[in-house]
């Protein structure tokens, strides 16, 4: 069994006009770099892209919104990307807000085969609306949805020719529950080793997951606020 | 940013630091509540959480050694500390609204009298979204706003009730402004501390929920600067 492929552009060739992706990363930490250049160089159109984050405005997720690929978003935060908020106010994009624990419960949910799951969060907010509410324990809960995509594009550290992941620090964030919630899930690795180096207790995704793996290159690895302390 | 406002938010944060206990696992929201991470008590452990999937979030790194991998939930560098722990979002909101987080520091646009917050949205301008906050408020067993107790023009923003988009329905637990710190109970709000210069009047004057004021009245003691 071997799910290496050789480049992210043979990754996207099969993505269609109109496809929902999972994309992951928090900001521009763990963001699927390659993934997302090659379906800019696609041009695959009318996405629906689902992710915490819209990128910066010339970099990640923005890249897509830069050349009017994506139709819809689905999000918890959007406010770093000033091009991607006039997107919207002009009409040119649909947003959807979520949660951040909510959109991470609703893909976990989507790949672990729970239909629909009651949350506390968010009851008695814009948030509720429309949905129905019940009451547990003396709580007020909301009904969400699972999420699930047709593609998944994952950034990993490490990863082997079974799709076995390691994720490395914070750039694991969503990419661990995005692997496990779309019908064609692709990793990109820093790092794709031999079978057998990943010790089993070490793998975070097992390879069940993924459908294909490919080496990534060149990552520009862009941190949105460098943040230091001085020497004392 | 103006020094006097500088100053009010090493005040405000100063006093929040006053709610640390050893071992609790804290979350810290954007803005003054991050200043909160500088006055852990010297003999305290204190382990912060950031939901972005990492515990024992430690300071910011020296010069040189920012890894793109390693980022706060603000999106800035940050560095382990000797117990750091990674997880995935997923695991870190199960850990959020599960109850595992003793204590969350956050700002706010407006706080009311059952106890409602708004922080996520402003009015005529564009939703850019709640990120963390709707579940932080939801699942961690403290909530305490920090925040300054008026606006730049001197409105209020310690209401009788929310005009803006809510975060969370009576979920704010402690105020802590530069002039006061207010307890939110289930018959109202309590002026239980004030600042140096201020009065149980003045602070009433700046706000426009009614203020009971606590028969043991104290005034507020900071954290060493």
């Amino acid at each position: 069994m071997d799910k290496r492929i050789a480049s992210a552009d043979e990754a996207v060739r099969s993505i269609r006009d109109g496809a929902t992706i999972l994309m992951g990363g928090f900001g521009l930490c763990g963001i699927p770099e390659n993934l997302i250049a090659a379906l800019q160089r696609a041009g695959t159109k009318n996405l629906t892209v689902i992710s915490n984050n819209a990128g910066s405005s010339d970099f990640g997720i923005g890249l897509l919104l830069e050349t009017r690929q994506v139709r819809k978003m689905v999000a918890s935060y959007v406010g770093e990307n000033k091009v991607f908020e006039q997107l919207v106010l002009q009409g040119e994009v649909e947003l959807e807000l979520n949660p951040q624990g909510t959109l991470a419960e609703r893909i976990r949910a989507g790949g672990a085969g729970i239909p629909a799951f009651y949350t506390p969060t968010g009851y008695g907010t814009m948030i509720a609306e429309g949905k129905e509410t019940r009451e547990f324990g003396g709580r007020m809960y909301v009904l969400e949805r699972a999420l699930r995509a047709d593609v998944a594009f994952i950034k990993a550290w490490k990863g082997d020719r079974w799709g076995n992941l390691i994720y490395r620090k914070t750039a694991r964030n969503y990419n661990p529950v995005m692997a496990t919630a779309a019908d064609y899930v692709i990793a990109e690795v820093e790092r794709l080793v031999e079978l057998g180096d990943i010790p089993p207790g070490d793998v975070h995704t097992p390879g069940v997951y993924v459908d294909a793996i490919l080496q990534g290159q060149c990552y520009e690895k862009r941190i949105e606020k460098r943040t230091v302390r001085r020497r004392t | 940013m103006q020094a006097r406002d500088v100053d009010k938010r090493e005040l405000i944060a100063r006093r929040v630091a006053q709610e640390l206990r050893d071992g609790f696992c804290v979350n810290l929201g954007i803005g003054t509540p991050t200043l909160v991470a500088n006055y852990v008590p010297a003999d305290m452990e204190v382990i912060f959480q950031s939901e972005n999937g990492m515990l024992g979030v430690g300071p910011f790194p020296l010069e040189g050694e920012e890894d793109a991998d390693l980022v706060n939930a603000g999106k800035e560098t940050v560095s382990e500390i000797p117990g750091s722990s990674y997880f995935s979002s997923s695991d870190s909101f199960a850990m959020i609204r599960g109850g595992h987080v003793n204590l969350t520091v956050l700002g706010a646009l407006q706080v009311d009298e059952k106890g409602n917050l708004a922080n996520w949205a402003i009015p005529g301008k564009m939703l850019k979204g709640m990120g963390g906050a709707m579940d932080l408020v939801a699942g961690a067993r403290r909530v305490i706003v920090a925040m300054e107790h008026a606006t730049r023009d001197g409105q209020p923003k310690i209401l009788r009730q929310c005009s803006l988009p809510l975060t969370g329905v009576s979920v704010v637990d402690l105020i802590v402004t530069e002039l006061a710190v207010i307890e939110v109970s289930p018959q109202g709000l309590i002026l239980r501390e004030i600042a140096e210069r201020a009065s149980p009047e003045s602070v009433q004057q700046l706000t426009e929920a009614r203020l009971r004021v606590a028969a043991d009245l104290k005034r507020i003691e900071l954290s060493p600067a």
